[in-house]
């Protein structure tokens, strides 16, 4: 029975598995550090506004146990009194055993109705709190943070761990708190009965609390290596499934198949571990709690044949007996869920002690009145100097005032830095040295809402949640009415396409026929910034995947929405440096040229080549 | 804020479905482990029994050595009551040791079966459901299957043999506190039956809840700069409070029906044996029953109150793994793409059911220099979950590459330019028409064969969690080293990948989002081009890049292109040049075919799309 392997292997020493150069990396290990005693902490922070309703849970189990717990003691009554009443014709024993059973029977039963209720409110506030500081957490930590934190361990984080700490709670603290309470009622009871019988009861606690001890320290290995392992087959499954095209045209199926057995395996393995360890307790608890009954039955059992003892008690104390050691399967559940949820817990709490990168200002300043009546404002890169944590492009000290209402055009070659300015400006990253400022202010003593109200940034990746086209537009200003919405759609060239789905603005883009081009998810990714209605708008290669007339439409509505506004319009194709009142041209991360396009052009820089390029491909 | 609907919506008020009638469709998983399960149902149930057996030698000695006094029956006693006990507890032991490891065998098959069933299906599939819910299948959804086959499908058994041969002991010790005990058992059974109606309902709603609320994570996670961008977060957390709330009322409402299915099992019996108990008292004074049978009988009757409490929540178990199974089948009987040439006339088959032609008959095709070449033959597409009234995406396409030549697709914005191209690999199914490669119809040939022979570049560059070499790579033999992966990363012009800390065994992230979206394009392009496909299909390729690395790609694919039949989805006319011929799709049929210049002087709509000028007054 024990011919099983007693190694738990942990994430670290895998031998089937490439193991990534920086191995120490933490994010790579998925192993975030936090604090110690942060997991403790966490749990108690999720209890502790709880705390009435946690003590009234445990009061109503306790009462509930109360009255369970009665049955032995009057069925010793039962024989030792009542049987002996009966004889000489007193019924009164009798009638008090049988009303009082019947009451703590109705009572235990409507106790465990009405806990069962009150902890179910409790677990579900307690879940719904944490659920919610995940998400919320996860959405206010920077974006430097998710590209190297995968999706697929995030989405891991608010389900399976979550989960687990779901069943803690659900099934895991009832089985403790009857446990407890069943051996302490159970010891007193039994105490009370005879204190010989009740202390030899006592004394097999402590074998038994060794045997505890001893599980739960191998338990928390296991269900570590289980969450590490479930988290890295969520990952490689989300990829799989948001990348299907390509693994579909490049055959990747049976690779997939074969990448995905490996992790498969692994969880397959812990998790066989982990049940194996529970088999091992459960072993281990019986024997030891069954060689107690044997002994104090023995012993009651000669001293009721020597005359010591009454027969009742005899009887009232085997029955305790029996029910003081059904729970120890319980508790091992316990530990179970506990060690499960703690592992969880441990992963929860990493991720919630990653503070974001770009932070948001304890004591957030508004931005100044505007100026004129535009809606533009000045944008000023004093000293700014960045560079990747993970290495990659980087922006050496950079400086660069776009006054209020300009249109500026920024070109240069892949990696030249472009789109490293237009994400310091929208403040997805934040200068390793120098100040972004917008009309003076520096972007990070600005709050969310106001920044937003500034800046707002277009990317090429055009990613539409699901919902209705309405809605996804709306994320531009939730607030819109859907004239707006349409006023926005139409300013840019979308409302066509639009109307002409199913049905219309309210089609939902995953459902039938809500196949949107990759075009046409640009579109809408610029109504949204249209409706979002900012001081600054920063376009990166926004009009990638735009035909030329749809882009010719787009520039066409971007010329009057632009109108008094700042911009920053990025892109490899010169068609947009004809709205631009002035280009820059980027080199590793360095202005090169600076001017009207009239003024580049003209000139004999890079710019004019450039453009030469463009023209002739034009042709 | 966009809210969530799981695909599975249509499907959720199914008509009346039997929990067991669903939990018999995982027979096929668990039969490869049947033996150790039964085994271990057989030891449970021995076990389970020799609990039992405890008040009977409790019996015994009450009525034997005790009463009579007699110090060694009671050691006689004690040594079988601890004899039981150390078989009761390896047997308990055993159990859990037999199932462990067949159990969590069972789970992970299921899982790789899901995994790669779900790779199979259909893009189309992919298309409706969003991954969210799949995730949530392949997670949470069998671990309530093992859990399920770990203890309900067990106890629920042993529990009612256990109580059968409890109620059996406690009638042939006496058969009228016998018969008391089982007076509840109708109105606890009525109970049971109403409820699970009643929780199956409620746990199919939250586990769908749940996977609801798995899709708000995962799109805040994947569009996480478009939150940021509009600094949404904060409305995004509401949505998701929200769903997370709905959930919390559907799991309060279990709960509710968890109480009071609890509160009946629980006070029903224990009246009984209070009643038992008065009873017994009375015959016990009567001298009509013995004092030890009176306790053994309790003793029985008590240990037999976990078998019938646990019913409640074994039932419970019981219908969440119904929902599960159910849910994890939905996915499962969905039909995969049809491999070989004998699955396709199965293929065919449901083609036909759902109202598609046939397609014309294979072996017809012309073997002459007319048949060389990729060929669109009348081809006709509508998406096939769309209305049946719903007019095409592509209608009569006609169109002939021959060996060697490149052809630009061009058309305006959602005019079905991808859709067209994916249908060459067989991403999507032909309504009717055939698309053949030199001459042999794409659906007599293996997918694996198929898509060997044509390279595809999406417009949405896909990297994977692997190094850029590995990425690369994928596109050709697995015989192809580091000479075919530099030739095709120059002719990309992603040489920048040699630059990078590990060169091109640098590892790119889960979708490669530390590359600029011009990289990652560069390196699917050169995922295309590395295996020297025949035919390569390329949407888009070059629509991230500035001119100069464009005009570099151009000038490296013209030599690729030389030898290549391809097809390439074009926006500008920089692309365009790259190809030999132009055929402009318009309205979902292709109504010109000829040389760019030719196209550029005798049709407005291209002259149109190409510059931006002349028809462009008319749309307004």
């Amino acid at each position: 029975m024990t011919a099983v392997t007693t190694s738990a292997p942990t994430a670290g020493d895998e031998p089937d598995l490439p193991r990534p150069k920086d191995a120490g990396d933490p994010f790579d290990r998925d192993v975030l550090p936090s604090p110690p005693g942060a997991t403790a902490a966490l749990l108690r922070s999720l209890l502790a506004p709880m705390k009435g309703r946690v003590a009234l849970t445990t009061l109503l189990l306790l009462l509930q146990q109360a009255a369970v717990q009665a049955g032995p003691l009057l069925v010793a009554y039962a024989i030792d009194n009542a049987v002996p009443a009966f004889r000489d014709h007193d019924h009164g024993p009798l009638i008090v055993v049988a009303v009082a059973y019947l009451l703590c029977a109705l009572v235990s039963g409507g106790l465990q109705s009405a806990f069962i209720i009150a902890s179910a409110r409790v677990n579900q506030d307690v879940l719904l709190d944490l659920r919610g500081r995940i998400f919320r957490h996860a959405q206010a930590l920077s974006i430097d943070f998710h590209e190297r934190y995968t999706s697929g361990r995030l989405i891991s984080r608010s389900t399976t761990d979550v989960e687990s700490l779901r069943e803690l709670l659900n099934e895991g603290l009832q089985e403790l708190i009857t446990v407890i309470l069943s051996f302490v009622y159970i010891s007193a009871m039994l105490l009370w009965l005879d204190l010989g019988l009740g202390a030899v009861a006592v004394a097999s606690f402590v074998p038994l609390y060794l045997l505890v001890r001893v599980y739960q320290r191998r338990a928390v290995r296991v269900y570590r290596a289980r969450s590490t392992a479930i988290a890295a087959v969520i990952v490689k499954f989300v990829e799989t499934m948001n990348g299907i095209r390509p693994v579909r045209a490049f055959r990747r199926e049976a690779a997939n198949d074969a990448d995905f057995r490996v992790q498969n395996r692994r969880h397959e393995r812990v998790n066989g571990d982990a049940l194996l360890e529970m088999a091992r307790y459960v072993i281990g608890s019986r024997l030891v709690a069954n060689t107690a009954v044997a002994g104090i039955v023995l012993w009651g059992a000669y001293r009721v044949a020597s005359g010591s003892l009454e027969l009742g008690v005899l009887a009232g104390a085997v029955l305790y007996l029996r029910r003081l050691y059904d729970p120890i399967d319980r508790l091992g559940m316990f530990l179970n869920a506990y060690q499960s949820a703690a592992a969880s817990l441990e992963k929860i709490a990493g991720l919630l002690a990653q503070t974001p990168s770009v932070p948001e200002p304890p004591a957030p300043v508004e931005l100044p009145p505007l100026r004129s009546e535009h809606p533009g404002r000045e944008v000023v890169f004093d000293a700014v100097a960045f560079g990747y944590r993970t290495g990659g492009e980087v922006l050496p000290r950079f400086d660069l005032t776009v006054p209020a209402g300009q249109t500026v055009a920024v070109v240069g070659s892949t990696g030249a830095g472009k789109s490293t300015l237009a994400k310091l400006l929208a403040r997805f990253y934040d200068p390793s040295q120098g100040r972004v400022l917008l009309d003076g202010v520096d972007l990070r003593e600005l709050s969310v809402a106001e920044l937003r109200r500034g800046v707002v940034m277009v990317t090429q990746e055009a990613f539409l949640f699901s919902g209705t086209v309405a809605e996804n537009i709306a994320i531009g200003r939730p607030d819109a009415s859907r004239e707006e919405i349409e006023q926005a759609a139409k300013a840019i060239g979308a409302h066509e396409f639009i109307s002409a789905l199913p049905d219309g603005y309210d089609t939902d883009v995953r459902k039938r026929g809500g196949r949107i081009s990759a075009g046409q998810r640009q579109l809408v990714a610029f109504a949204r910034a249209l409706l979002a209605d900012p001081a600054v708008l920063i376009l990166d290669e926004a009009t990638s995947s735009l035909d030329v007339p749809g882009e010719r439409a787009v520039q066409r509505a971007m010329s009057t929405v632009l109108q008094g506004r700042t911009a920053i319009v990025i892109a490899h194709r010169l068609s947009t440096v004809e709205i631009a009142d002035r280009v820059l041209v980027m080199e590793h991360g360095t202005l090169v040229e600076d001017g009207s396009p009239a003024e580049l052009i003209a000139g004999t820089g890079r710019f004019a080549d450039l453009h030469r390029a463009w023209r002739d491909s034009l042709a | 804020m966009p809210t969530t609907h799981a695909a599975a919506e249509e499907s959720r008020e199914t008509s009346e479905r039997s929990a067991v009638r669903t939990l018999r469709r995982l027979w096929p998983y668990v039969r490869p482990v049947r033996a150790r399960l039964f085994t271990a149902a057989f030891v449970a149930v021995v076990a389970s029994c020799t609990g039992l057996v405890f008040p009977l030698v409790l019996k015994w000695m009450v009525d034997g050595p005790v009463a009579d006094r007699d110090p060694a029956g009671v050691w006689l006693g004690a040594l079988y009551l601890l004899l039981l006990g150390l078989a009761e507890a390896l047997l308990f032991g055993l159990r859990r040791w037999l199932v462990a490891r067949p159990l969590s065998s069972v789970e992970a098959g299921m899982r790789a079966d899901l995994y790669g069933h779900l790779q199979r299906l259909p893009v189309a599939f992919h298309d409706r459901w969003s991954s969210g819910q799949l995730l949530s299948r392949g997670t949470t959804d069998l671990m309530l299957l093992r859990q399920f086959l770990a203890f309900p499908l067990t106890f629920l058994f042993v529990n009612g043999v256990t109580i059968l041969v409890g109620v059996l002991i406690m009638l042939l010790q006496d058969w009228t506190l016998g018969l008391v005990i089982l007076g509840p058992a109708v109105p606890v059974i009525i109970t049971c039956a109403v409820f699970e109606k009643r929780y199956a309902h409620a746990s199919r709603r939250a586990q769908d809840q749940v996977g609801d609320l798995t899709t708000v994570v995962e799109e805040s996670v994947l569009g996480i700069r478009i939150v940021k961008g509009f600094g949404r977060h904060r409305s995004q957390a509401r949505a998701f409070r929200e769903l997370a709330q709905t959930l919390r009322g559907t799991e309060l409402r279990k709960a509710g029906l968890l109480a009071t299915i609890w509160g009946v099992i629980v006070t029903l019996p224990e009246v009984a044996i209070g009643a038992a108990l008065a009873l017994g008292t009375i015959q016990v004074a009567n001298g009509s029953l013995s004092a030890g049978t009176l306790v053994a009988f309790l003793s029985t009757a008590l240990a037999l109150r976990w078998p019938v409490d646990s019913i409640g929540f074994l039932l419970a178990m019981t219908q969440e793994a119904a929902t599960a199974t159910e849910r994890y089948f939905e996915v499962m009987d969905a039909t995969p793409e049809a491999d070989t040439a004998t699955a396709t006339a199965v293929g065919n088959r449901s083609a036909r059911r759902n109202g598609w032609a046939q397609p014309a008959a294979p072996g017809a095709a012309p073997t002459s220099a007319q048949g060389k070449g990729l060929r669109f033959d009348n081809v006709q597409f509508r998406y096939p979950d769309a209305p049946q009234e719903t007019p095409p995406v592509l209608k009569n396409i006609t169109l002939h590459i021959p060996p060697g030549e490149s052809m630009a697709l061009v058309g305006a914005t959602g005019s079905g330019k991808t859709t067209l191209t994916a249908l060459v690999p067989r991403l999507h199914e032909l309504t009717s028409g055939r698309i053949t490669l030199d001459g042999a119809d794409i659906t007599d040939m293996s997918r694996e064969e198929l898509r060997s022979k044509v390279a595809v570049a999406f417009e949405e560059p896909t990297l994977f969690s692997a190094s850029i070499a590995d990425n690369v790579l994928m596109g050709a033999e697995n015989t192809a080293g580091a000479a075919e992966l530099n030739r095709a990363l120059a002719v990309a012009q992603a040489d920048f990948a040699h630059a990078l800390p590990d060169g091109t065994d640098t590892r790119v992230g889960e979708q490669g989002l530390t590359l600029s979206g011009g990289q990652r394009q560069r390196l699917a392009l050169a995922r295309a081009v590395v295996g020297r496909p025949r035919f390569l299909v390329l949407d888009d390729p070059l629509s991230a890049l500035d001119v100069h690395t464009e005009a570099a790609v151009e000038a490296a694919l013209r030599d690729v292109l030389a030898d290549t039949t391809a097809l390439i989805v074009a926006h500008r006319p920089s692309t365009v040049l790259l190809a030999d011929r132009v055929a402009l799709l318009s309205g979902g049929r292709i109504t010109a075919v000829g040389t760019h210049h030719e196209l550029l002087r005798t049709n407005a709509e291209y002259a149109h799309l190409m510059s931006g000028t002349g028809e462009a007054e008319d749309d307004r």
